[in-house]
């Protein structure tokens, strides 16, 4: 990656809950090129949509202690950014989907209306034109129909649909990120295939960069190039999909991998990980997988490990695993 | 029809469905004229004793309705149930689900919303037993104890509240009350669906041990189907309130003749990057609410003929247990 479009560095977010203070993101640093599809993958409470909002600063500032670390995005730091900048830049040059499109969609609202909101806002398109750049951002994420489609109000509309909606916001100001937070989770398989080639269509044609947000590997091999594992808010592997797949690293990328209910081929018995995930405000000290790991070490349970380099652009969060690849490498 | 899947006269099925019809009188739109919208079209399975059932299909396509039917939590339209020999449809049909009730039990997909948060987990584990009644508080304490030990479950957990508990944790106490009164037959639907993978494993797996221990048939509904595969025995696939396919699980999965279980197994993203997916299948499912004639696939189906718009396709056996529902078979 030459010069990155974004660059997160050391992001840490602490929440107040009854229970005290508690980490969803613990120094979580990632990259993504320009034109580049980078997926975060993770269960839930691993981190994800905490990271993806706080990129855009969509947290209520009062539960939120003020996320430290650096977001760099052309030669500013969002995190510090004027807030009227950062309005600019948030549906502007950065876009977001949500899992929910309903959730995200005004009710009382024509879907000409919502999309024209963003073109105004943004670009300063009188009602007209808006309404025309509407319909043809309807065509373009293929809503049948669209000049009729586009006077319709969202409960009309079913979840593939409204999730094209959502889309066509997303890509009506030509960002040049797009941030997909399980965009497909709530759809049904068919549907999601659909959303699937609609958004790499657009990833390509306007050359934007994606980050897809899933807890769905599938979905992961399918759409993105690089992959970031997340758990109990700290990135634990990133790599190349294709390397991440053939060859994990990090002994919880292995056991989700081997978890994994099997489509194309009878398992008598799954392998199972171990325990739960934990508990967002239990302190584990040293590695927070060690309770669960099948691989631990006395040192895994003592020393918090770092992100350690795992070959050409890889990383892995497991020293004793990085040892021993290191290892087989050189013999 | 589902005499196809009775290929072994010797395991008689103990749950036999026959042109089983569910409507729901619905109003279309805020006070809009009266509709009838008919979630379960003619449908028609059997279910072995000690075999799993997988039901998949999307959104809507009449799973929950199915699974509801047949333990008897809502009346049929028309169509037959027997369960364990007793039709608990038609005329007689109360009576014989008085029979047969404790037999069966139901699992939930939200162990969040299934649990009673004011309620002990030990409570909600015995409230099967104490609407049945006459337990002594001696027996009814050993059975929460032996059965959180069988899901898996500390003893103590009895005194704690459900709050406290992970949601695969959650799923566990669920399937201790559906097992309080040693059903037979337990329908589950989709009871790993909001569940994360490194739990899925783990119940999916509790659920295969408790029916070798306990010689339980399932019902195991999920719109999941690497999830349905990794339990069922066989597996049905409904589209639009309709049966358009079942068969034993590896025919299924390897052989799949309706072509929407084509689209519908090529849909499914694999964790496998090499893989190139075919292009989605366009269009949407159809409203079941005004049904256009003949096979409610057409409007998606790359094979559509004419005669696919103005026949229903009847379920037809094509060897090895299968039956597809399709104008080209
Ligand atoms: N009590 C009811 N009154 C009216 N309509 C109903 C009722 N119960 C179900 N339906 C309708 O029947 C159809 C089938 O619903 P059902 O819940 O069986 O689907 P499902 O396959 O379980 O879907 P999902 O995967 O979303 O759980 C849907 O259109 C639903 O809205
Ligand atoms: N507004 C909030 N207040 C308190 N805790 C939060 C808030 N948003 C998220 N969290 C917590 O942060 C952790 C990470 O959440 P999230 O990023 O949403 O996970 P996911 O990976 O499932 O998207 C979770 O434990 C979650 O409960
Ligand atoms: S650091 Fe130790 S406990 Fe953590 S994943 Fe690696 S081997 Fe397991
Ligand atoms: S009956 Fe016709 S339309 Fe329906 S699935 Fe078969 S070929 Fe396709
Ligand atoms: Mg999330
Ligand atoms: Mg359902």
């Amino acid at each position: 990656m030459a010069v990155p479009l974004l660059e997160v560095d050391d992001l840490t977010v602490r929440f107040r809950t009854d229970a005290g203070w508690m980490t969803a993101v613990d120094r979580v640093s990632l990259a993504v090129g320009e034109g580049e599809a980078l997926g975060i993958v993770g269960e839930s409470g691993s981190g994800k949509s905490v990271t993806a909002l706080s990129i855009l600063r969509l947290h209520a500032a009062a539960t939120t202690r003020m996320p430290t670390g650096k977001i760099h995005y052309g030669g500013k730091d969002l995190l510090t950014l004027p807030t009227r900048e950062m309005r600019q830049i948030r549906g502007g040059e950065i876009a977001m989907i949500f899992q929910d499109p309903m959730s995200s969609l005004n009710p009382v609202l024509t879907i000409a209306d919502q999309i024209g909101e963003s073109l105004r806002l943004h670009q300063g398109v009188d009602q007209a034109t808006a309404r025309k750049r509407a319909i043809e951002l309807l065509d373009l994420v293929r809503i049948p129909d669209a000049a009729r489609r586009v006077d319709e109000y969202p409960h009309r509309l079913s979840g593939g649909m409204r999730q094209r909606v959502m889309i066509a916001i997303a890509i009506a100001c030509r960002p040049k990120l797009l941030i997909a937070d399980e965009p497909t989770t709530a759809l049904d398989v068919t549907i999601q295939a659909q959303i699937l080639d609609l958004l790499r269509d657009l990833q390509r044609e306007l050359g934007m960069s994606v980050i897809l947000i899933t807890h769905d590997m599938g979905v992961i091999a399918e759409f993105a190039r690089r992959v970031m594992v997340m758990y109990a808010g700290r990135v634990v592997e990133t790599a190349p999909v294709g390397q991440m797949f053939r060859r994990p690293v990090h002994p919880y990328t292995e056991g989700l991998l081997t978890a994994i209910p099997k489509l194309d081929v009878d398992v008598r018995r799954l392998p199972t990980i171990a325990g739960s995930i934990p508990d967002p405000t239990a302190v584990i000290p040293g590695c927070r997988y060690s309770p669960r790991c099948p691989q631990v070490q006395e040192s895994c349970r003592r020393d918090s490990p770092a992100l350690l380099p795992a070959g050409p652009e890889r990383e892995a969060r497991c020293p004793p695993r990085v040892a021993a690849m290191a290892k087989e490498t050189v013999a | 029809m589902s005499a196809a899947l009775k290929t072994d006269t010797a395991d008689a099925p103990i749950i036999q469905v026959r042109d089983l019809v569910k409507e729901f009188n619905v109003t279309r739109g805020r006070g809009g004229p009266p509709a009838i919208l008919r979630a379960v079209n003619h449908i028609s399975f059997d279910i072995r004793s000690g075999t799993t059932l997988g039901l998949v299909g999307e959104s809507g396509s009449g799973k929950s309705t199915t699974g509801r039917l047949l333990v008897g939590l809502i009346p049929a339209t028309s169509g037959e149930i027997s369960l364990f020999g007793e039709t608990i449809t038609g005329a007689d049909g109360e009576a014989a689900l008085a029979k047969v009730r404790s037999k069966l039990q139901f699992v939930f997909q939200d162990p969040h919303g299934s649990l009673n948060p004011r309620m002990r987990v030990g409570d909600c584990i015995a409230e099967p037993i104490d609407i049945a009644g006459g337990w002594s508080r001696k027996d009814r304490a050993d059975r929460v104890s032996e059965l959180l030990e069988t899901v898996g479950l500390p003893r103590a957990v009895a005194e704690r509240f459900p709050h406290e508990f992970s949601g695969g944790q959650r799923q566990r106490i669920g399937i201790a009350r559906a097992l309080a009164l040693r059903p037979d037959f337990v329908v589950c639907d989709e009871p790993v669906s909001a569940l994360d993978v490194s739990m899925q494993a783990q119940i999916i797996n509790l659920l295969l041990d408790l029916q070798e221990r306990l010689g339980l048939s399932y019902l195991f509904i999920a719109h999941d189907l690497a999830v349905v595969r990794s339990i069922a025995t066989d597996v049905a696939v409904m589209y639009a309130g309709a049966l358009v396919e079942q068969a034993p699980k590896t025919v299924l999965y390897s052989a799949p003749k309706h072509p929407y279980t084509q689209a519908l197994l090529d849909a499914v993203p694999r964790p496998d990057p090499d893989r190139v997916r075919s292009a989605a299948l366009g269009g949407e499912v159809p409203s079941i609410l005004n049904p256009l004639p003949g096979c409610a696939f057409a409007a998606r189906c790359p094979h559509v003929m004419a005669v696919c718009r103005q026949d229903r396709p009847a379920p037809r056996p094509t060897g090895e247990g299968h039956v597809v529902a399709c104008h080209l078979y």
